[in-house]
């Protein structure tokens, strides 16, 4: 609890946080109000719809959650840390667990922010949230983010620099997973096995895809298929906390 | 008390430590001296757990780093004034540094007024000087009331109040039983700071003592003869077996002997003597001696 509360202090007595939280909110949101006042009978708003958009915000949140240890390393105050707990994993989990809470709850306000601006934009339609897999659809955003940041925090962990992490994470989730899609033969049967790919599965399972939207035979089932994106994150973290713990800090 | 036993640390093919044994005893400033790229920092990183030794270990109050609870009540390190978030408040660094050491928030502010940052520790570290970067981690270093210190090069880049401030305010540790430990690669400094040198070249040990002793040892002590039989009393010293050096000023430096046996010779043959003194050498020089990369400065003349 301790320590939770050490790496809270720090997190929030820096502005990054902050700032990560608003732009990716004020993308997200954005984005959607956009696209919900141009949706029409063709192409009609719904729950689906005002989602659709939630992968700008996690890029941002992928780069805030890298950036919360890449600059411990890029500042030394990694070190600082390491002394006052030389128990390293302690130190790093409690630092995974406050980002990720974080990420979290930017995660469903920005998925609620995206509902309540297209809800706003066009009262007339019905995009009330009812069954179970509109609540995925919604509230599995934050979710989605929380388990993303432990990806990002464990990318962040293993290369130590701000540049390196970020563009790894941002080419690997924006470039890699979908256009690994378009190799021949295998391309298909690699694209399901990507983590972020099930993250978005498990939102979207059971709804329509969108037009021009690749149709992809998953392993799981929707929730299968968060256990298999947060599987893969806790595995990469586990990874990132062996070697931090070996190396000279 | 801090024991290094057999420390070694290999990065690839540097050896930046190698066997390296000393102990640091509590109650007086132990100075860490040795050339730049000596292995000081390195040790030292070595003795807060951040590395990792290649072999050998090191102990604090018997336990290594990571075994002390709580370790910030134990062992207070300054090694590099910049280890703070450019964007963070000082009262900020150092509270979460309290918190995670279960230190009351009331501690935050008496190491603030120690180091006299009371007035700015609302401010971002990034905009802070040299000087009141190094008192904010001193600062960090004293928040646990800690037995055990150690400050890495304390005074580098720092104006002389700035120095004076340091030397006095680590003395006053020391005074109150604490273990200190600080690195340096001026000897000057050494000596007006510590009582004690662990000496160390190419991350090797070269000497452990006093300062006093280390000069007495090291540095050759030498007999300033003046008189005005120079021409003869020169080559009689040499044929003795002693190391003798024209000065230049009608006065000769005789190194090897004391000043005991330069009279008894001087008296036997029937010399005039204008001045007969011990010199003590420098520090300066002891060192320069001692970690090999001074010019050999004792000529001999008088053939
Ligand atoms: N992280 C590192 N990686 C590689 N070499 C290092 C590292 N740290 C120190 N060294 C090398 O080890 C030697 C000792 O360095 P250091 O401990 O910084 O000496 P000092 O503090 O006495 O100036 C130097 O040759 C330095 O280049
Ligand atoms: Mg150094």
């Amino acid at each position: 609890m301790t320590l939770l509360a050490v790496e809270r202090i720090k997190l929030f007595s820096t502005r990054s946080p902050w700032w990560c939280a608003a732009l990716a909110l004020v993308i997200t949101v954005g984005i959607t109000a956009l696209i919900a006042a141009n949706t029409s009978t063709e192409f009609p708003l719904t729950v689906g719809v005002t989602q659709a958009f939630y992968t700008f915000g996690m890029y941002v949140v992928l780069v805030m959650a890298a950036l919360a240890i890449t600059t411990e390393y890029r500042f030394s105050t990694i070190r600082a840390t390491f002394l006052a707990v030389p128990n390293r994993i302690s130190a790093l989990l409690a630092k995974t667990v406050v980002v990720s809470l974080l990420a979290g709850v930017i995660g469903e306000l920005v998925a609620f922010g995206s509902w309540g601006i297209s809800k706003l934009i066009k009262p007339d339609v019905n995009i009330a949230i009812n069954t179970a897999q509109e609540w995925r659809n919604v509230a599995g955003v934050g979710a989605v983010f929380f388990v993303g940041a432990i990806f990002a925090i464990a990318i962040g962990t293993l290369l130590r620099h701000t540049a390196g992490a970020v563009a790894l994470l941002l080419v690997w989730a924006l470039v890699v997973e979908s256009l690994v899609g378009i190799i021949p033969k295998i391309g298909d049967d690699i694209q399901r096995w990507m983590p972020f790919v099930n993250g978005n599965r498990f939102l979207t399972a059971g709804t329509e895809p969108f037009p021009g939207e690749p149709v992809i035979n998953y392993p799981f089932g929707a929730w299968g298929s968060l256990g298999y994106f947060a599987a893969i994150s806790v595995g990469l973290l586990i990874v990132a906390f062996v070697v931090a713990k070996r190396r000279d800090a | 008390m801090i024991e290094a036993i057999g420390l070694t640390k290999r990065y690839g093919k540097t050896v930046a430590v190698d066997d390296l044994s000393f102990s640091v005893a509590p109650g007086k400033v132990t100075g860490f001296l040795g050339p730049n790229g000596a292995g000081k920092s390195t040790t030292m990183r070595m003795i807060l757990g951040l590395d990792r030794p290649t072999s050998g270990k090191v102990l604090i109050d018997g336990k290594p780093y990571a075994g002390l609870h709580r370790p910030l009540r134990t062992v207070g390190a300054l090694l590099d004034a910049k280890w703070v978030h450019p964007n963070r408040s000082a009262r900020a660094h150092l509270r979460w540094l309290a918190k995670s050491n279960g230190l009351p928030a009331r501690r935050v502010d008496e190491v603030l007024e120690t180091v006299g940052l009371t007035a700015v520790a609302g401010k971002r570290a990034g905009g802070y000087s040299l000087g009141m970067s190094q008192r904010l981690g001193i600062a960090a270093a004293l928040l646990g009331d800690p037995q055990v210190l150690l400050f890495d090069e304390p005074v580098n880049g720092l104006d002389p109040e700035g120095i004076l401030w340091i030397r006095n305010f680590m003395q006053g540790l020391a005074a109150e039983g604490r273990t200190v430990l600080v690195s340096s690669h001026l000897l000057s400094e050494m000596a007006l700071t510590a009582s004690d040198l662990v000496v160390i070249g190419k991350g090797k040990l070269i000497s452990q003592s006093t300062t006093q002793e280390f000069v007495e040892r090291s540095s050759e002590a030498s007999v300033k003869v003046r008189s005005p039989q120079l021409g003869a009393l020169g080559p009689l010293l040499v044929d003795k077996g002693f190391t003798v050096r024209d000065n230049g000023d009608t006065s000769l430096s005789v190194s090897g002997a004391t000043s005991d046996q330069i009279g008894d010779i001087v008296a036997a043959n029937g010399f005039v003597l204008h001045e007969l003194s011990p010199q003590r050498g420098s520090l300066e020089e002891a060192f320069m001696q001692l970690t090999g990369d001074a010019v050999e400065y004792h000529a001999e003349i008088g053939k």
